[in-house]
């Protein structure tokens, strides 16, 4: 997952065209060999008959997109930058025209290429991405020009991470935000946090963890045993679920204390199906594959989001006198993850200004010189897994919480898996590279549920694309903790 | 020996299954002076520091430390508690920074354990209560009189990595400084560096020695820097001790002319053995 690859061949000064169309058109045909088949023709079964029906306009789309893709992309790379951005505008534009059209005249419907309004819609992503990437490759010639150097990317995470925090604040109440929308959102909201959690242990600390969806059982696993059996509301189980999500941390950093690497991987690995497994067959206590159903689910200070709450409950809607809506809870629960994920957020931006934070990167970065200096490594190390499991263990019981029914099968190894890809390609240790690989990796494949089960597609492509271009994950800078000249004097 | 010795090395001996890397060496480091371990290659010089410095559990024998903390018994301590508690400092042979971070870093995180009780492990420091901020405010300036000496202030906020190979080797020694040992243990430091810069590390060792009064412990191939900075040098070859004293006896030594250059037949002027090179 981490393969550095090179993908982009050097071109040469002189016949850049001629080459470039050259290649072009090979990957064009690679293009029409892969598709012809598979979108080309459609069986389709009518009256106890198969038939097949052709699907060649879309074909001959997939080919052009794959063909002038090729093309601007490379003339991107050996420097023309305005051609590419120019026809890039026309065929956006073409294609805007024949998008927005479709929607009021359904005759121009037969023009459009694909079978699904989103992926038509989403065809529009290559000229815009063509248009900003020969922009910002401009901008960044220029300013090179101008100083003699790239201008670092750190002076843009700042107010990223401020229009990102206002624009998630504000998300639920835009006019476009329905139900399924801040439901993606939320979704994507605890892949963040999970996110953000193992990055404690694998960005910080360098511990690379295969199984840390397994905290992520404990404390969903613990807020809906607390609070079906003992009858314990969510916010007395949250601080709990943590600390016992963060207790199982320990008790594996304990046996894999003197792994590293791949060893480490394995074992932690073993720790997360083992969890699964002992949920799955510990029938009595947990459920076994059944799950528990009915938790319960969390309060607004004490006010329900039920249209008819139990005796002596008092429900939101009718505290402030609005109407119900379902609506209510959905955006509660969203600003309940953004309030989760933003806490996990602050303590690792603050963690790794204390000296234990630094003792976490600098146990990433060489163990035995840690060792030289004095540090205790195993207090470390189980430090690092306690912090990344106590906030799996939140993200585990918000999840048991907003869903209101918790199973084994929700905790696989996929999980873990996802969540990693987000760390990595996100780029290790960055806060910002997080939210933007779990949007990429967990939003938009959410987003392109139409396509049933070939869904799973886009999420490959998001993690193809960044390996592409970001090989060492979409933010890959890592800020010093702390500087002796300050920000102004810089590096000149 | 100038002074009470300050590192007391009894029969030591290193054994890796039927290997013996260190077999019996005695020998005792003194405060505020400069003592070289040298000798050919495989002699068991790295492995006297790994024991020294808690890396190695020794076979059989005894490493006692009179510091300004106390005195230990190395070889009873645990790993990490040599450095931690016992203040013996150690650089490596290939230098091990943490590479991915600023060079200020490295010299803060060298002073975790200071920092660590600063801010209450954590747990104060993360609401901003407690002593930590002025505690960290003394480690940056601590830092930053490392950074003065060795000369790596315009560097400060460089990644360790980005550094050139000499200036890697001055904020090792400047970071292992930074826990303000009693006992700095050297490995090979002149290794890889140009005449100049051996020159500059020579000052560099010989004020540490004058003005933080503490005791250095130096692996060296270089003899240049050996015979010219040490108050004092073993020499071991094949995990025995074969010589110690001063520079100029060990300069006309038999032994350690015999073990550098091979055995002597008709020629050998002591005085060679001061350029040797193993």
């Amino acid at each position: 997952m981490i393969a550095r690859a090179e993908t982009r061949a050097d071109v040469p000064a002189s016949g850049v065209l001629a080459s470039l169309l050259k290649r072009a058109a090979l990957a064009a045909g690679v293009a029409f060999l892969l598709t012809v088949g598979i979108v080309g023709f459609e069986l389709v079964s009518s009256t106890g008959e198969l038939e097949y029906h052709t699907r060649f306009g879309s074909i001959v789309v997939t080919v052009a997109a794959v063909f002038f893709g090729y093309l601007a992309m490379g003339l991107l790379q050996a420097g023309l930058i305005w051609p590419a951005i120019i026809g890039a505008v026309v065929v956006g534009a073409v294609l805007l025209f024949v998008l927005v059209g479709s929607i009021r005249d359904p005759s121009l419907e037969r023009f459009l290429p694909y079978e699904s309004s989103i992926v038509d819609w989403s065809l529009l992503m290559f000229p815009v991405g063509i248009v900003l990437r020969g922009l910002w490759l401009f901008g960044k010639a220029r300013s090179q020009a101008k100083t003699g150097r790239i201008a670092g990317s750190r002076r843009y995470s700042g107010w990223l991470a401020w229009a990102l925090i206002g624009a998630a604040l504000v998300l639920p109440f835009m006019p476009f935000a329905d139900r399924r929308l801040v439901d993606i959102a939320t979704l994507t909201l605890t892949y963040i946090m999970l996110g953000w959690g193992l990055n404690i242990v694998v960005g910080l600390a360098g511990l690379l963890d295969l199984g840390y969806v397994a905290f992520y059982a404990v404390g969903a696993y613990s807020y809906a045993l607390l609070s079906t059996n003992y009858g314990l509301g969510f916010w007395v189980c949250l601080p709990l679920a943590g600390a016992l999500a963060a207790t199982f941390g320990i008790l594996l950093g304990f046996p894999v204390l003197r792994l590293r690497g791949d060893y480490l991987a394995i074992v932690t690995l073993g720790f997360g199906e083992m969890i699964r497994i002992v949920l799955i067959n510990w029938y009595w206590f947990t459920g076994g594959p059944n799950g528990i159903n009915n938790v319960a689910r969390p309060s607004f200070f004490g006010l329900d989001f039920d249209r008819n709450p139990d005796e002596g409950v008092a429900a939101f809607h009718t505290f402030f006198g609005i109407e119900y809506s379902p609506m209510q809870r959905v955006v509660f629960l969203y600003f309940l993850i953004l309030a989760c994920a933003l806490v996990t957020n602050h303590f690792t931006l603050r963690i790794r200004k204390m000296p234990l934070g630094r003792a976490w990167e600098a146990l990433r970065e060489d163990e035995t010189a840690c060792r030289a200096l004095g540090i205790n490594p195993t207090n470390t190390k189980l430090t690092a897994f306690a912090f990344g499991a106590m906030f799996a263990g939140f993200a585990g019981s918000f999840f048991a919480a907003r869903q209101g029914f918790i199973s084994p099968e929700s905790f696989v190894f996929l999980e873990s898996a996802v969540i990693l890809a987000i760390v990595v390609l996100g780029g290790l240790g960055s806060q910002i590279g997080i939210v933007l690989a779990a949007v990429v990796l967990i939003g938009i494949p959410e987003f392109f549920r139409e396509l049933k089960d070939y869904r799973m597609l886009a999420f490959g492509l998001g993690m193809v694309l960044i390996m592409v271009w970001r090989p060492g994950g979409l933010l890959a800078h890592r800020d010093p903790t702390m500087l002796l000249h300050g920000r102004k004097r810089g590096r000149s | 020996m100038p002074d009470a010795p300050l590192l007391t090395v009894e029969h030591l001996s290193m054994r890796f299954g039927g290997l013996v890397a260190v077999d019996d060496v005695s020998f005792a480091a003194a405060d505020r002076a400069i003592t070289a371990i040298i000798g050919p290659n495989g002699a068991g010089k790295t492995t006297v520091f790994n024991c020294l410095t808690g890396f190695y559990k020794p076979s059989i024998g005894c490493m006692r430390l009179d510091g300004a903390r106390g005195s230990f018994l190395l070889e009873r301590l645990d790993g990490f508690r040599v450095a931690q508690k016992a203040g013996v400092a150690r650089t490596f042979q290939n230098i091990r920074l943490f590479a991915g971070m600023s060079v200020l870093e490295n010299l803060v995180v060298a002073q975790h354990n200071r920092l660590m009780k600063a801010s209450g492990y954590t747990v104060l420091g993360l609401f901003g209560l407690g002593t930590y901020r002025a505690e960290e405010q003394a480690a940056v300036e601590r830092a930053r009189y490392w950074l003065d000496r060795t000369g790596l202030t315009n560097a400060a906020d460089d990644q360790a990595a980005s550094l050139p190979y000499g200036a890697q080797r001055r904020l090792e020694i400047a970071r292992a400084m930074c826990t303000e040992p009693v006992l700095l243990c050297l490995d090979e430091p002149a290794a890889g560096l140009n005449a100049r810069e051996s020159a500059e590390l020579n000052e560099l060792l010989l004020k540490i020695r004058d003005d933080e009064k503490i005791g250095i412990l130096l692996i060296e191939h270089d003899m240049s820097v050996v015979m010219e900075i040490s108050d004092y040098i073993v020499v071991l070859d094949y995990g025995r001790k074969i010589a110690e004293g001063v520079p100029s006896e060990i300069r006309r030594d038999a032994n350690v002319i015999k073990a550098y250059l091979g055995e002597a037949e008709d020629e050998g002027p002591a005085a060679r053995a001061g350029e040797a090179r193993p």
